[in-house]
C-alpha cells in the first residue's frame, strides 16, 4: 500500500492546515473577545405619568443608561449642560446616552419642565 | 383685582364625579348665562352679543391645541375635531376678520404635522389665521420647525403685531427659555420688544395679546404660568383694555386684573385634568366617553365692543 501523501503533500497539507487555523482564529477572535470583555453596563430609565423613573440614579464611567417613555404624552430627555438631548419621544421610544466622564448631570424634560432627574456618574 | 381662583382641591377622584367636576370647572370659571340651552361666556360689560353687527365691529375667532399629529385614545381624529370647528366657524353669521391660534398647532413638531396644519387651517372662510406656537411645537429645534410654516411676518421670529380694526394684537412665544424645574419665560429679548412696540400706541387702544402658556400663574407644579409675566404684565397695564389670550391648559379659565382681562381657552384634540384633584397627579390627556368629548373642545368667538373696554366672548363647544 502505498501512501497517498508524500513528503511534498505534506508540506503542502501542514501549509493549507496553519492558513485554516489563522482563518479560523481570525472568525473567533472577535468572539473570544468579546467573551473576554464583559458588556457595557445598562441602566433603564421609565418616563411614566410625567416623572423620570428613577429620578436619581448614580452609574460608573461608561454606562449607558436607557430611557423609555411609557406615557400618552411625548416627553424629551435635556440634560441642563447640554451634554445630551433626545428627540423628542412619544408613546414606547427611547434614547440611550452613554456616560464617560465623572460627574452629575441633572436634566429636565423640556415640553413639561416640572419633570427633572439627575445621573450621578462615579468611578466604582 | 382677581375675579378667579385656580382650582379647589379634595375632589373625589371616581371617574364621573372627576367628569361632572370638569364640566363644572368648566362652567364655573367664566361668566356665564345659558340662553336655549347652548351656554355663552360673556365678558363683564354685556348681557348679550347683538347678532346684528354692530357697524365697524371687529370679530375673531379664536382656536386652540389642536395637537396635529396626536392619535391615541383620548381622540383618535384631531383633524376630524378641527374639521368640525372649521364647519362651525364658516357657518357663523357674520364672517370673522380672521382666526386666531393659540399654540401646539402641532403635536411633536414633526414637519408633515405642520405641513397638514397649515393646509386644513386654509379650509377656514378667512383671510388670515395668525398662530403663536406652544411648547409642542418647539420639540427637537426649537421654533425653527414651526417657523418653517408659520413665520408670521417672514423675518424669522415667533413674536409679531399687527393692527386691525382699531385694535393692537401681540403674538408672544413663551414656550422657549425653560428653567430647570420652573417654568417658561419670555426672555429679556422679548420684553425688550414688547417695550418698544407698545411704546407707540396709545394707551386708549384695545390691545390682543396672543400667548400660548398661561400669562397668569394657574398652577406651577404643571408648568401652567409663564415666569416673567410680571414684566409684560406692567408693559399692559396703562392701556384702558388688554384681552390675553392663552392657551395650553385644554379648559377655560378667566381672570381680570384691572383692565386686563385673560381667558384661556378649550383644545380642539383633547381635556386636560383640572388641577388639585385627589388622585390626579399630572397634565395628561383625559380619556372620556365618546359622546363627552365634542362638549369638552370648542371654539371662541371674540367681538371689540365700542365704548367698552372688555371683549364680549362666547366659548362654544363642538357638541352643545
Amino acid at each position: 500500500m502505498s501512501y497517498a501523501f508524500s513528503r511534498n503533500n505534506i508540506h503542502l497539507l501542514r501549509a493549507y492546515a496553519v492558513l485554516w487555523l489563522v482563518f479560523c482564529a481570525a472568525f473567533m477572535m472577535p468572539a473570544i473577545l468579546a467573551v473576554a470583555a464583559p458588556p457595557a453596563p445598562t441602566v433603564e430609565v421609565n418616563i411614566a405619568k410625567f416623572a423620570f423613573s428613577p429620578q436619581e440614579i448614580t452609574v460608573a464611567p461608561g454606562t449607558k443608561v436607557i430611557w423609555t417613555n411609557r406615557d400618552d404624552t411625548p416627553h424629551t430627555v435635556t440634560s441642563n449642560d447640554k451634554s445630551f438631548a433626545s428627540k423628542g419621544l412619544d408613546t414606547d421610544d427611547k434614547f440611550e446616552h452613554t456616560f464617560t466622564s465623572e460627574g452629575d448631570f441633572s436634566y429636565i424634560c423640556t415640553l413639561h419642565p416640572f419633570m427633572t432627574g439627575v445621573v450621578h456618574v462615579r468611578k466604582q | 383685582m382677581s375675579k378667579h381662583d385656580s382650582a379647589s382641591p379634595g375632589h373625589n377622584p371616581a371617574r364621573r364625579q372627576a367628569l361632572s367636576c370638569l364640566a363644572a370647572w368648566t362652567g364655573a370659571a367664566v361668566v356665564w348665562t345659558v340662553t336655549g340651552g347652548v351656554p355663552r361666556a360673556l365678558g363683564a360689560t354685556g348681557t348679550d352679543i347683538p347678532t346684528a353687527a354692530a357697524k365697524n365691529a371687529l370679530t375673531f375667532v379664536q382656536i386652540s391645541d389642536t395637537h396635529i399629529g396626536f392619535h391615541k385614545e383620548a381622540n383618535p381624529d384631531v383633524i376630524g375635531s378641527l374639521r368640525r370647528a372649521i364647519a362651525d366657524i364658516n357657518a357663523l353669521p357674520q364672517t370673522p376678520a380672521f382666526v386666531v391660534h393659540t399654540g401646539d398647532v402641532s403635536h411633536l413638531s414633526k414637519p408633515e404635522e405642520f405641513a397638514e396644519a397649515r393646509e386644513v387651517l386654509q379650509e377656514i372662510h378667512v383671510d388670515r389665521v395668525h398662530t403663536v406656537p406652544g411648547e409642542h411645537d418647539a420639540i427637537d429645534d426649537g421654533v425653527n420647525g414651526y417657523l418653517k410654516f408659520f413665520d408670521h411676518d417672514g423675518n424669522g421670529k415667533s413674536w409679531y403685531s399687527f393692527d386691525q380694526g382699531g385694535v393692537h394684537f401681540i403674538g408672544l412665544n413663551n414656550v422657549l427659555n425653560f428653567k430647570m424645574g420652573r417654568t417658561a419665560a419670555l426672555g429679556d429679548e422679548q420684553i425688550a420688544w414688547m417695550k418698544s412696540n407698545l411704546a407707540g400706541v396709545p394707551h386708549s387702544t384695545p390691545v390682543v395679546v396672543l400667548a400660548h402658556i398661561p400669562l397668569w400663574t394657574i398652577w406651577e407644579p404643571w408648568g401652567w404660568g409663564t415666569a416673567d409675566s410680571a414684566q409684560a404684565m406692567a408693559l399692559l397695564r396703562p392701556f384702558g383694555s388688554v384681552t390675553v389670550l392663552n392657551g395650553h391648559i385644554h379648559q377655560v379659565l378667566q381672570k381680570v386684573e384691572g383692565h386686563i382681562s385673560l381667558h384661556t381657552a378649550m383644545s380642539l384634540a383633547y381635556p386636560l385634568p383640572t388641577p388639585g384633584q385627589d388622585g390626579i397627579g399630572e397634565p395628561g390627556p383625559v380619556t372620556v366617553p365618546a359622546d363627552q368629548l365634542g362638549k369638552l373642545l370648542g371654539t371662541r368667538q371674540l367681538r371689540i365692543v365700542r365704548g367698552r373696554h372688555e371683549l364680549a366672548l362666547i366659548d362654544t363647544p363642538l357638541d352643545r
